[in-house]
């Protein structure tokens, strides 16, 4: 149909396409006549609002890791033995834990680790497994296979099991658990960025910086990366949610940062054994947990549709 | 087709062999040292140090260690438990049964919810069951297992008192963690099955059968559902396998019996061979489920099935 305009348009052929683009048209609007664009204002309006929440979610929880002391009404420490498990009220929002804790000072606490081990992993895994499938991807050949191979055997144990595995090898602490979970992360961005350079590298505009005597280093770095690194960074909006989780987990199975203050998964391991006599200790590091991931996952999944044109207006 | 098998079989056994070395290196190769894990170094001779490390073969060179470890592997003995001493693998297999349970059911849930939901979403895209496979797709991927398994037992077990909310004893005990695991899977299910339902209803052999005349229904589930099906069974692969890892998590929220929660147990007891057995068992049971997954395509898909081995 593209070329209709080329060649001449028997009156057959205008009504089987006539006929086509009703069926279409049917088919993805339910037989509703909307017009597109009004379609499309109406559903980015609504897609806008959960996007604004979602960054202000994300930036408020950031602003929590920074600066926790001036969100927590108390110290995250401060054992409050007169308060012991009490249930949420205005001086205590979240409620007390316990030994007396403010559970929502301590959430807010534990919010700057959670998400360091989140934020530092994901950037661990996207520069080795960027780097990787850059690699193989570029140069291709023998060191393609090799690395790749390396990558599938990675990916025959499943990622949350990969980096337990590596936790409890090196033992616990933050370095560790970021090192487990970037590890375990890496075969996903070598594959996409692989994909991506190979795709980039035989466009033309590629064979003709090549033809006009660029240097391949020239090329790889000017033309190849900027042009291969969109979906690795919006893989990586959504990698961010998972190496959250993956963390928290880790850190709920006692593999975390041995602090005074806790991390969300530690705290909500923490809460676990008051399960029937204090319901607010687990449910809100847990809450926080869901809510940073989710805002996460809304930003990322909006971000791959506009860069994706495949995936517009689904 | 039996050349497809073949091939595909030669392959995972070479997956498994590669596996089987990653996680030798991961627990020999990383700087942590496994004596120094097992003994607290302050408090023991260095004598013994050096007596267990030579027990332990770690003196050997780092090839006569890897071929030892394998041939030990291959002929079923992953050695024995640092925590009572007896021999890992009987212990891994006698938990078995239990978590592949779990893991069955939550691939149940995972799969019913998931494909339901993602096809309808897709058919009626707007509507009302769209918004809530939407919203299964985003919390799906976004709510820690173990956070929504303890909600769970706060709501069905704690204030509602329906379930139990531990233990592994009759069907009861299965209901929680199988809902709360698979959730996760049905969630990324979901979100899947919904992309490429729609991607298929918009393509051009679709808009044929729909000028052919053939009723939308038929389209539907028929026709456009098997398309969309083949990048999806990948995904739910590996969901399952992901699943059978997350075992890990759900058998220590619930106390239920199983090789996650010895895992669990023995990570935090430093008991490294029963680790090892347990991570090696996952991966052969993962690479097994993916070759079920390769080996599906040929039955679904007829373009694979004519075309022999890819």
């Amino acid at each position: 149909m593209k070329n209709s305009a080329a060649s001449p348009e028997t009156g057959l052929r205008r009504i089987w396409r006539g006929r086509l683009t009703r069926l279409t048209a049917q088919g993805q609007q339910d037989g509703r006549p909307v017009g597109k664009k009004a379609l499309a204002v109406s559903r980015f309006r609504a897609a806008d609002t959960l996007i604004v929440l979602a960054g202000l979610a994300v930036a408020f929880l950031i602003g929590c890791a920074l600066f926790p002391s001036w969100i927590a009404p108390y110290s995250p420490t401060e054992m409050n033995t007169a308060a012991i498990l009490q249930a949420p009220s205005a001086a205590h929002l979240f409620g007390t834990d316990y030994f007396g804790r403010d559970v929502f000072s301590l959430v807010v606490y534990g919010t700057r680790d959670s998400l360091l081990i989140g934020i530092s992993s994901v950037i661990g895994g996207v520069l080795i497994g960027g780097t990787l499938g850059s690699i193989a991807g570029y140069v291709g050949g023998r060191l393609d296979t090799v690395i790749m191979r390396v990558m599938d055997v990675l990916l025959t144990i499943p990622g949350i099991l990969l980096a337990l595995t590596i936790a409890a090898a090196l033992g616990p602490g933050l370095r560790n658990l970021v090192l487990a979970i970037a590890i375990s992360s890496v075969p996903g961005y070598a594959r996409v960025m692989r994909g991506q350079i190979m795709a980039i590298r035989s466009r033309g505009y590629i064979a003709a910086s090549h033809a006009l005597g660029a240097k391949p280093r020239h090329v790889l770095m000017q033309h190849v990366l900027p042009n291969s690194a969109a979906p690795l960074l919006v893989m990586a909006t959504l990698g961010l949610g998972s190496s959250i989780l993956a963390g928290a987990g880790l850190s709920f199975l006692g593999l975390g940062v041995l602090k005074e203050i806790p991390d969300w998964g530690a705290l909500l391991s923490q809460g676990r054994g008051y399960l029937t006599v204090a319901w607010w200790i687990c449910t809100f590091p847990g809450l926080a947990i869901t809510v940073f991931v989710l805002s996460v996952n809304l930003i990322g999944d909006r971000w791959r549709d506009a860069v994706d044109p495949k995936r517009k207006g689904r | 087709m039996l050349q497809t098998v073949i091939a595909r079989l030669v392959s995972s056994l070479l997956v498994i062999v590669g596996s089987l070395a990653l996680v030798f290196c991961i627990f020999y190769l990383l700087p942590g040292d496994p004596v120094l894990s097992m003994v607290d170094p302050t408090s023991v001779s260095p004598e013994v140090i050096e007596n267990l490390r030579h027990q332990l073969g770690l003196d050997r060179p780092f090839h006569e260690r890897l071929l030892t470890y394998f041939g030990d592997m291959l002929t079923g003995d992953f050695g024995r438990s640092l925590v009572g001493s007896d021999p890992v693998l009987p212990k891994i297999l006698e938990q078995v049964p239990s978590t592949l349970l779990l893991t069955a059911a939550s691939a149940l849930v995972a799969v019913v919810v998931g494909v339901t939901l993602g096809v309808l979403s897709a058919v009626r895209k707007g509507g009302m069951i769209d918004l809530i496979a939407r919203i299964v797709g985003l919390f799906g991927i976004s709510m820690p297992t173990f956070w929504s398994g303890i909600l769970l037992i706060l709501i069905f077990s704690v204030q509602l008192r329906w379930l139990p909310s531990m233990g592994s004893e009759g069907w009861q005990t299965l209901i929680l963690p199988s809902l709360a695991l698979g959730f996760v899977g049905a969630g990324s299910i979901v979100r899947m099955v919904r992309g490429s339902m729609l991607d298929v209803l918009n393509e051009p052999f679709i808009t044929t059968l729909r000028a052919k005349g053939l009723r939308e229904p038929l389209i539907q589930y028929k026709h456009a559902l098997r398309s969309a099906l083949i990048p999806a069974i990948t995904l739910i692969g590996m969901q399952i396998g992901d699943m059978l890892a997350g075992t890990v998590i759900i058998e220590t929220v619930f106390s239920r019996q199983g090789i996650g929660r010895i895992l669990a147990d023995s990570i935090m007891a430093k008991d490294l061979p029963v680790v090892q057995g347990i991570v090696f068992f996952t991966a052969i049971v993962y690479v097994g489920i993916n070759l079920l997954v390769d080996l599906s395509y040929a039955v679904i898909d007829p373009r694979i099935r004519r075309k022999g081995a890819r």
